[in-house]
């Protein structure tokens, strides 16, 4: 019963979506009537998918197998946490979790966004109704996720064991916020291009909305890389999957639209690319969700097997990415370009950061796409893999990262790049120092180390430097300084953080790359084996079972350089629904740096041990967690709250008086 | 549905995967050993997902590194090896594809976008009408600053 009612709940919200997108599209010269209707419209649309997304879930939880979905991908002897985050670890279900997160974001615009012009207002939760049509009825039409079975059947067939993993439950909501949230940018694009009100305060609006996205897209891509890294048993941690670069490519532009929107709130420049970038940014999103979704990455010939929802996809796309770009054709020439400025300033080292994004997003998005086209139209098949890119990418973002420490130095409009320069000296001798002194002590043959190195602790310290700068320690007395350091905007600590979070990101990949060791090697009870300084004892080994799984179980001893020893648990299971096998590495902290234990399959009476060592691993992800939360603290900044700034200016306005 | 649609639903490409090289495979010779590393680093594992075959614990991926390592043992070269691989398996072998009319594109996008960029951006300092750019007004100043301070500043 309460399958139907989500079910019903679905159509009904698509219905809504359909009639707020005309009303919304057709109408928006009318006002603030038509704004409260189509706000309240936007919270129904959530409360209703909502309700469609909780029936699933019930099912799923009260293991309904009457309800296919739950049948083809739960199992009831599943732990509960899995049987939730199974909702969503299927096309069908991951579709639904798409729809909610995209309404969700349409009706957080209609609760904060109540001080937006109302035609505004209306141009945005009009296309956002739009997008929401459009993606639930792709939902009910080709995937729907309410399908029932009869006769029921008693028992499920499992979720794929890989996925039963915390990070199933964490990864896929983190990233579709991230990266559905850049449908906000999207929609007010199409607003200020419908409307032709394009002004600082539309880049003020947008500003948060892609704050609150970027944040979300980088910690779930984050979380990704870390459940890939323990997950997949065997330590890497990024792969230049298709897959991974459709999620990497709106992170990119994203990360750019921060950037450029930055230079239209505070200088009214870069109106026209800020525009571009936020189609974009939501067009590569959509990409990234009709190549996974449609199969064609899978490989070009399974897109065949199933047409519809590929071709479905695919027109969507069309439609919204086409009627978009269209829409910025004609509209784009009457806006007029305002704030000049030299080459030398801020606007032109924000305006170099985009050009590098910018050149990285289409460099990643030709070399994803490439043997796709190539396979099509010649037929040959090449693979494009993780060296070229490594290397394509790696040669566009060094330049950026060597001038990304000026740019917070640099005035608006016009700058001195000396005096930057100067300021930044004693950092940048110190940074060299320490990349050469680390190369020589760590000892390497790959050249690209030191240079990596040194621009992992050259951005690092330029964002310390912005700070030092900022409150002028040592040119003024202390006591003033550390009064200035308080009263800095947030905004000035979230760009430091946040360039001092990238700094520590590449330092991690940099020594990770260059110092992991490992060791492979065949061992029984009782026998140890050394890397890098650890000792590996190998104490016994066991068969357990698990919830809904058999494990061979070895257990470890591990003593470190220093003595101290710590007991490590790596499991091979077998899952007893399926019959697949999995690989539950053991991994011990130490430090930034990891130790990690696999335990293979059985080789002649004897167990196939891995192990690794991998130095400042930790720093990859706790350079991204630092990025996310600069991008949530500056979030925390009240100027930047939708809304505010209107009145704010009335405050001040009246405290002025 | 297939094993393979739910690893795309998640954005992530997780196999569960075993892993790879074994101690049997490997090669008494530490320096050789590390060539079939940097060898089997970029090549594909032809029924996996982008997966080097170092990365894989499919039998295929086997096969290869161990004919890697015979290769290698032989006396051939790595450039050799990779050619003899490449000869029984075609290019879709090779992770890093080899520059050539097919791949030019490819390779030149990169460096073709950054100058269209840089293109364009000095079109656009053309365009715009020439005449000293002075620092900031004091009337730009105060409202930047304004902004910059928002409205919590005291």
């Amino acid at each position: 019963m309460s399958i139907e009612l989500g079910h019903f709940a679905l159509i009904l919200a698509f219905a809504i979506a359909l009639v707020s997108a005309i009303g919304g599209l057709l109408l928006w010269r009318r006002g603030e009537r038509l704004a409260l209707v189509l706000g309240h419209a936007s919270i129904l649309q959530f409360v209703l998918v909502a309700v469609a997304f909780l029936a699933v879930v019930q099912a799923f939880v009260a293991s309904d197998f009457s309800l296919a979905l739950a049948a083809n991908h739960s199992h009831s002897l599943k732990p509960l946490i899995f049987k939730i985050s199974g909702v969503w670890g299927n096309h069908e279900g991951s579709m639904l979790l798409w729809v909610l997160i995209l309404v969700l974001f349409g009706a957080l615009v209609a609760t904060f966004g109540r001080r937006l012009p109302s035609d505004l207002t209306n141009l945005v939760l009009g296309t956002q109704s739009l997008l929401v049509a459009a993606f639930a009825g792709f939902t009910l039409l080709t995937s729907n996720p309410f399908e029932r079975l009869s006769p029921a059947p008693l028992e499920g067939a499992d979720l794929n064991p890989v996925l039963q993993d915390i990070g199933l439950a964490i990864h896929p909501p983190l990233l579709y916020a991230g990266y559905v949230g850049f449908s906000i940018c999207f929609s007010f694009a199409i607003a200020a291009l419908v409307s032709g009100r394009i002004d600082q305060a539309w880049a003020r609006w947008v500003r948060p909305w892609t704050m609150l996205s970027w944040t979300f897209l980088t910690l779930g891509i984050a979380m990704g890389s870390y459940w890939a890294y323990y997950e997949l048993g065997w330590g890497g941690w990024w792969f230049w999957d298709p897959v991974e670069n459709s999620s990497f490519m709106p992170w990119l532009a994203g990360t750019a639209l921060l950037h450029s929107a930055l230079v239209m709130e505070k200088r009214n420049a870069l109106k026209i690319w800020t525009i571009f970038l936020s189609i974009i940014t939501f067009s590569l999103s959509l990409l990234g969700t009709f190549l996974v979704r449609s199969g064609i990455l899978t490989s070009v010939h399974t897109f065949a097997s199933d047409p519809t929802r590929g071709l479905v996809i695919l027109t969507i796309l069309a439609v919204l990415i086409g009627g978009a770009f269209l829409l910025f054709a004609i509209r784009s020439p009457s806006l007029r370009q305002g704030g000049l400025f030299a080459p030398i300033s801020r606007e032109g080292a924000l305006i170099l950061n985009n050009l590098f994004l910018a050149t990285a997003v289409g460099a990643v998005l030709v070399g994803t796409l490439y043997p796709l086209l190539l396979d099509a139209l010649t037929g040959t098949t090449i693979s494009v893999g993780a060296p070229f890119f490594n290397f394509t990418f790696g040669a566009l973002m060094a330049p950026l990262l060597l001038v990304l420490p000026f740019g917070p130095l640099l005035a608006w409009k016009r700058a001195d790049l000396v005096a930057a320069g100067q300021r930044l000296m004693g950092f940048a001798a110190l940074s060299v120092f320490l990349a050469i002194l680390i190369s020589a002590l760590g000892g390497t043959s790959i050249s690209m180390v030191p240079i990596g190195l040194l621009l992992g602790f050259w951005v690092s310290f330029g964002a310390i430097a912005e700070v030092i700068e900022r409150s002028r320690l040592g040119r003024i007395p202390l006591g003033e300084s550390l009064r200035r350091l308080r009263g800095l905007p947030r905004s000035i600590w979230s760009t430091a953080l946040g360039h001092f979070g990238m700094g520590l990101t590449v330092l991690g990949i940099v020594t990770v790359s260059a110092w992991e060791t490992e060791l492979v090697t065949t061992l029984n009870p009782g026998e140890t084996a050394e890397l890098s300084g650890y000792l590996v004892a190998f104490d016994s080994f066991e068969q357990q079972p698990g919830a809904n799984y058999v494990a061979d179980t070895g257990v470890f001893t591990v003593t470190d350089p220093g003595g101290e020893t710590a007991t490590l648990l790596a499991e091979r299971r077998t899952y007893v629904a399926s019959g697949m096998p999995t690989t539950e590495a053991a991994i011990q902290t130490y430090g930034l740096s990891q130790l990690y234990l696999q335990l293979g399959e059985p080789l002649e009476n004897t167990h196939v041990i891995r192990v690794w060592h991998k130095p400042y691993i930790l720093l990859i992800w706790i350079g991204a967690l630092v990025m996310a939360g600069a991008g949530a603290l500056s979030l925390t900044d009240r100027r930047l709250r939708v809304g505010i700034p209107q009145r704010a200016r009335k405050a001040t306005a009246e405290a002025a008086q | 549905m297939t094993l393979r649609a739910l690893f795309m639903m998640v954005l992530l490409l997780v196999s569960p995967a075993v892993l790879a090289v074994s101690p049997n495979e490997i090669l008494p010779d530490a320096a050789l050993e590390q060539r079939a590393r940097d060898i089997s680093a970029g090549l594909r594992c032809l029924v996996c997902q982008n997966q080097s075959i170092d990365d894989s614990d499919a039998d295929l991926a086997r096969d290869l590194r161990v004919l890697v390592r015979e290769r290698l043992v032989a006396g051939d070269s790595n450039n050799e090896v990779e050619q003899y691989i490449v000869d029984r398996y075609g290019e879709y072998v090779l992770l890093n594809p080899r520059l050539g009319g097919h791949t030019l594109l490819l390779w030149a996008a990169a460096p073709l976008l950054l100058f269209v960029g840089l293109g364009l951006l000095l079109l656009a300092r053309r365009r715009t009408p020439p005449g000293p750019v002075e620092g900031l007004t004091a009337e730009e100043q105060a409202a930047l600053d304004a902004l910059e301070r928002g409205p919590d500043a005291r």
